[in-house]
């Protein structure tokens, strides 16, 4: 699956995008998961209100299943305009 | 329905005519620019992150929406992205329809929607450094009228 980061997530967790292999069944366990591996992703997802996430490029929610999905994303709200 | 989404700067008034021209049946055009502004602490410049792909397909989605629930003969929709200096043009939409108030909501409405459900992000580099522009709640707040 590949995993995107925008913005100060991106900094945060120090690169644009990645490949993860994941059983993860949400996107919520997805982030467990990753904050589990480094303080980097911990320290990017302390606070799931000031993140919105979008799957396969569409708004999405925390708790939205990940089967077959292929693309997920994790940014802070948009400022578009 | 033209959405563009494109580093480069764009003709303000070239755009407007054009668009104007194409749309033969329409009484009314509304456009509105968006622009690059000062901010206190001396903004040097302005920087625009995009998602490539969600982008395009979610400006389409909410102009597509502006003409489901408006009456329009069209929208256009240009977003730039990349480094922009203070006084440039940020972005442009544009609606036409039979009568003003159609024109000016669908306007209103594509703005509203493009600020907080558009992947975009600013960042602002001023003399004191550089810091991601924070997302309103007052944004937010605008798209529950609709």
């Amino acid at each position: 699956m590949n995993v995107l980061y925008f913005a100060w997530v991106r900094e945060r967790i120090g690169l644009p995008r990645e490949e993860i292999e994941t059983e993860a069944a949400t996107v919520a366990d997805l982030v467990t998961e990753l904050c589990g591996r480094e303080d980097r992703y911990a320290a990017a997802f302390a606070d799931l209100s000031a993140l919105r996430v979008a799957v396969d490029q569409t708004l999405s929610d925390f708790d939205a299943p990940l089967v077959g999905v292929r693309e997920v994303a994790f940014f802070p709200p948009m400022t578009g305009g | 329905m033209d959405v563009r989404v494109q580093e480069a700067a764009f003709d303000l008034g070239a755009e407007s005519a054009g668009f104007a021209a194409r749309c033969t049946t329409s009484g009314a055009v509304v456009t509105f620019t968006g622009i690059v502004r000062d901010v206190a602490d001396g903004l040097e410049a302005m920087e625009i992150e995009h998602y490539p792909g969600m982008t395009e397909a979610a400006l389409r989605d909410i102009a597509t929406e502006a003409c489901n629930r408006w009456t329009l003969e069209d929208a256009l929709v240009i977003h730039r992205h990349g480094r922009l200096a203070p006084g440039e043009m940020i972005m442009m939409v544009a609606t036409a329809a039979p009568h003003r108030k159609d024109a000016f909501e669908a306007a209103e409405y594509l703005m509203d929607y493009l600020k907080s459900r558009a992947p975009f992000w600013k960042r602002e580099m001023t003399r004191a450094g550089a810091a991601w522009v924070a997302a309103k709640d007052t944004d937010e707040d605008a798209l529950t009228r609709w």
